[in-house]
């Protein structure tokens, strides 16, 4: 099976990346946009989707400063 | 057969008619589609020095202490000590107007590789940068952080100190950007290897990263043509490079030489597996087989000329006895370096290519390496003025502090800490001087001598006159070499040019290079190695014709290097040298709206080379305090930079042009009085909180130090 | 007294710890996929970018044979000094409290920073005297320290040099027991006149002083 985990900083965590990215935007011309945070994907196929949580807990996420979320059963040809 | 193909592939492979025509006469049939995108490299610019490879004969090259000359992957000299350095510059300019981080990353990557695949270690790396105005431009602005970013991912992360470079800023660039790196090296004298592959029967093998499409064409589509419209399209064929890998070879490979596991090895950059393989059989006078079933891929479906072409980075060929295979494996293992057999060395002197059994690409060496044709230049002298003026700054009213203070806020004045502070200048613990301390870097080797090294070059000057400015070029950068007690042992060079088979052109490169070979003739200096960037030139003009020097020297006691700040209240400051300014070419003329209009003054080369032994030799013995030479923004300049680094002021008369230049031929020298006195003119002291010049200016220090703090930070804001 | 510098894939200051360290005692490598401590008296886990900084600096590294034993000596009180990506790795394997950050600037920095040592009475700092000023160089890109806990703090950026942005100019921390210390700064690039500042050595010594006192108990 398909899984994709999303991997975004915790609330409340400085994130520079994604505010430089929230001022950068206004500058080509988009407005009325805010919180903006850059995170990670990582997709993976498993054989057994139990063992996510804890592949995140342990090595995918540093749980102290993310969140993560699992997306799974992604469809073949999904976009990327 | 002499009809060209219907198709005129050729034609769009970078080809033309005539060489399509001298192809098809030497094979005596027509090249198959692999073969033909291999000459389409080969014989490109960038890999065959088509209009430059006449002209590089005219550069010395002898020296006694040259242990590899031009030719080889880098110029190596000896040290001292059992020790040898390898040095080399080369250029990414075109990759990195199109993708800047990625661009000089991998322009880093290469030249590092250039170094290791002699046998030496890389111990520091220094970037020459040219870019349009900050102030003026949004997208110089950007090439610029972007280039500033890769340079520093890919040398911070792979252990590499990188210890000093420069950056100019001039519309001339802003369509083409000079991306150029320089790579030192150390070895043992015994762990050096040559390129020239050895022994039929051999297995050649592929060390390192899997073979993917990255920079597919890059090296005839792009470094051989002009930048024109659409320049998006050409974006996938810019390389990716990964440090980390890189890192992981570079081990890998010292190991394998230090264990003599090796009888050639290559690096593979520009035009991938075709150039190396061709250039190890060409030096070695054998033949090579490669078999494309055998590389691994990270791509599906890759076909052989791809797989011939691939600049995929952080790849290696090296040619391994047979019963050695086993050893380089176990080695590779232990690195996480995937290594792995894909041809072998033959007798016959014929590169071939094969895929499952098949023969798809048969090449005579000699006609893929030799026979590419080689042009005259056809310089002529232009008669009007190419270059438009710079937008002036200054109307030539200001006062000379006000003068003083526009220079050090200027674009190619102010201090570069907010770029040099983005790289790590002391990892491998021997840097002695970092950027800012000296005009050199200065690394310590064991035993107690230090190398010193400075890149230079100044395109406005080359612009105003191209034979005195490349010469100019050589004795500034052998100046910053005096300043930290080191005498030159070698030279690289990357001629960064337009379109040489424009008639004003071809004339730059002609002068430069016969500037270059003057000057270094001049100061007893060879030229090790170098590279050569034609075509940097856009549909508003070429670059100014830009000679980049990279010197290397030698210091016998690292305790004793250089400084350039003022260092005690009372020590006399001194001018040394037959230092004649000159307003022509200068940053003040510049700043107030002069376009580059030569001729320069001559200088007298016995002079130069006078007061550089003279400052090189008073520097060792300990007794000067501190040197600097005079360049950009003259005298007024200079004295400014030392109290600024020496966080103290100077008192000091002076008659003449404050601001005018005359790059390698003065110098500011301070210390006890009897030392200065008999190096050169005492001007004044050091001391006090204020930089004067006897009626004519009076600015503080620390006004200086915040204005050529701020002044590139003011403009990339 | 001996010390072991751990090597990855991808470090790189390795060898200047290694160079530093012979100052002051023995030294010798300790290669990732090796469990074997080979007796040394303390462990450092240096600078560099160890497996790329792939994932998150330090991720992958602390999952590394060596790290599991080095974990191990820890438990059982063992000196063990992370410096930069070190810190990272002590941080990620859970041996110190907290986490590094990216630079708020999102660009690496080097910088010869001034610190001040808040306790010296750690087996680290124990040859510092309180409150004294170091100049040690930084160089990285992923190095705001932030902990939502308490810690205990044992060097700070000095006023005006927190070059990262650290919560409360934090350079340096050490785990409750005292024995495993982590700081950004580089102090095995201020051991050499020749090269920059020598207080760095001070931890050196104090790392020495304090296997010393252990042996001679």
């Amino acid at each position: 099976m398909r899984a994709r985990v999303l991997v975004r900083p915790k609330e409340g965590i400085l994130d520079p990346q994604g505010q430089t990215v929230e001022r950068a935007l206004p500058a080509l011309g988009f407005t009325g946009v805010s919180g903006v945070h850059i995170g990670r994907l990582i997709e993976l196929d498993v054989e057994d989707a139990s063992q996510l949580p804890e592949m995140c807990e342990r090595l995918l996420a540093n749980p102290l400063i993310e969140d993560y979320e699992i997306i799974e059963d992604v469809a073949a040809g999904a976009p990327r | 057969m002499t009809t060209a193909s219907p198709s005129s592939r050729h034609r769009q492979l970078g080809l033309t008619d005539f060489e399509y025509e001298l192809i098809l006469e030497r094979l005596e049939r027509e090249p198959s589609d692999v073969e033909l995108a291999m000459f389409s490299l080969m014989w490109s610019e960038h890999c065959a020095y088509k209009h430059s490879k006449k002209l590089l004969g005219r550069l010395p090259t002898q020296g006694r202490h040259v242990l590899m000359g031009p030719g080889e992957n880098a110029g190596v000299v000896d040290v001292g000590g059992g020790l040898a350095l390898a040095f080399k510059v080369e250029s990414h300019n075109h990759p990195s107007a199109v993708e800047p981080f990625q661009g000089a990353a991998t322009g880093v990557g290469g030249i590092l590789r250039d170094v290791f695949a002699v046998g030496a270690r890389p111990i520091a790396v220094l970037d020459s940068l040219r870019f349009g105005e900050p102030g003026e431009s949004g997208r110089s602005r950007y090439l610029l952080e972007h280039a500033v970013a890769g340079i520093g991912h890919y040398g911070n992360s792979i252990g590499v100190p990188t210890v000093g470079g420069e950056i100019y800023f001039e519309s001339a660039y802003e369509q083409n950007c000079l991306i150029n790196a320089m790579c030192l090296g150390l070895a043992p004298r015994e762990r050096l290897i040559r390129s020239a592959a050895v022994g039929p029967g051999n297995v050649l093998m592929l060390l390192g990263a899997l073979t993917g499409r990255d920079g597919i064409g890059g090296a005839s589509v792009l470094a051989s043509a002009e930048l024109g419209e659409g320049d998006e399209t050409k974006r996938p064929s810019v390389q990716i490079g990964d440090p980390f890998s890189e890192k992981k070879l570079l081990e890998c490979c010292l190991e394998l030489l230090d264990r003599g596991l090796l009888s050639s090895l290559q690096d593979l950059g520009a035009a991938g597996l075709t150039s190396s393989a061709s250039e190890m059989a060409s030096k070695g006078e054998v033949g090579i087989d490669i078999d494309v079933g055998r590389v691994p891929l990270r791509e599906r479906g890759m076909e052989p000329f791809e797989i011939m072409v691939s600049e995929s980075q952080e790849r290696m060929l090296c040619v391994v006895e047979p019963e050695r295979v086993g050893e380089v494996m176990n080695v590779c293992e232990h690195w996480e370096v995937l290594a792995t057999p894909i041809g072998c060395v033959t007798q016959e002197r014929r590169l071939r290519v094969l895929k499952r059994g098949t023969v798809v690409a048969d090449l005579p060496v000699e006609v893929l390496v030799d026979d590419c044709p080689l042009y005259d230049l056809e310089p002529i002298q232009p008669a009007i003025e190419i270059y438009e003026p710079a937008r002036a700054a200054l109307t030539g009213s200001e006062s000379e502090a006000e003068t003083l203070l526009a220079l050090l806020a200027s674009a190619n004045i102010a201090s570069r800490r907010p770029v040099f502070e983005q790289y790590d200048p002391v990892v491998q613990s021997r840097t002695v001087r970092r950027p800012e301390e000296a005009d050199a870097a200065v690394l310590a080797l064991p035993g107690g001598s230090a190398i010193a090294v400075s890149i230079d070059g100044n395109g406005r000057r080359v612009a105003c006159d191209p034979r005195r400015g490349a010469a100019e070029a050589v004795y500034e950068c052998a100046a910053n070499l005096a300043c930290v007690g080191a005498d030159p042992l070698g030279l690289t060079n990357c001629l960064n040019f337009g379109n040489p088979e424009k008639p004003h052109v071809a004339w730059q490169l002609t002068e430069a290079v016969e500037g270059l070979a003057e000057a270094c003739e001049a100061l007893g200096v060879p030229v090790v190695g170098g590279n050569v960037s034609l075509y940097n030139e856009a549909p508003t003009g070429p670059i100014f014709p830009t000679p980049v020097v990279g010197i290397v020297g030698r210091l016998p006691d690292a305790t004793r290097a250089g400084r350039l700040g003022f260092l005690a209240e009372g020590d006399a400051i001194g001018l040394v040298g037959e230092f004649t300014p000159s307003r022509t070419g200068s940053e003040l003329e510049k700043l107030q709206g002069g376009p580059p209009r030569g001729p320069l003054p001559p200088v007298k080369a016995s002079a130069v080379r006078d007061a550089r032994e003279a400052v090189a030799a008073a520097v060792r013995s300990g007794a000067l305090h501190q040197a600097h030479d005079i360049a950009e923004g003259g005298l007024a300049v200079a004295l400014a930079e030392c109290c600024v680094a020496g966080s103290i002021g100077a008192r000091v008369e002076f008659e003449g042009d404050l601001f005018g230049e005359a790059p390698g031929t003065g110098y500011v020298a301070s210390g006890p009085e009897a030392v200065v006195s008999r190096l050169g003119r005492v001007i004044g002291r050091v001391g006090g909180e204020r930089l004067e010049v006897v009626g004519r200016l009076d600015v503080g220090v620390s006004e200086l130090a915040a204005t050529r703090d701020q002044g590139l930070s003011a403009l990339l804001a | 007294m001996k010390f072991g510098v751990v090597r990855f894939p991808g470090s790189c200051d390795e060898v200047d710890a290694l160079g530093a360290a012979q100052r002051v005692g023995d030294a010798v490598l300790l290669w990732h996929a090796d469990r074997d401590l080979q007796g040394v008296d303390a462990v450092i886990v240096p600078g560099g970018f160890s497996y790329g900084d792939y994932l998150r600096a330090g991720a992958i590294a602390r999952f590394a044979p060596v790290m599991e034993e080095v974990a191990e000596f820890a438990r059982e009180g063992g000196l063990v000094l992370g410096i930069c990506n070190g810190f990272q790795v002590l941080c990620e394997a859970g041996l110190l409290p907290g986490a590094l950050l990216p630079n708020p600037s999102l660009k690496f920095v080097f910088r010869q920073v001034g610190l001040e040592v808040v306790d010296s009475d750690t087996a680290f700092t124990r040859a510092a005297q309180p409150g004294q000023r170091l100049s040690i160089p930084v160089k990285h890109t992923t190095g705001r320290y932030f902990t939502p806990g308490p810690v205990h703090v044992v060097l700070r950026y000095a006023p005006g040099e927190n070059p990262n942005g650290s919560q409360d100019d934090i350079a340096g921390v050490c785990n409750e027991a005292g024995n495993v210390f982590g700081l950004m700064p580089h102090p095995e690039h201020a051991v050499d006149a020749l090269t920059g500042s020598t207080d760095g050595l001070r931890i050196f010594e104090s790392m020495r002083a304090s296997v010393d006192d252990r042996v001679a108990v």
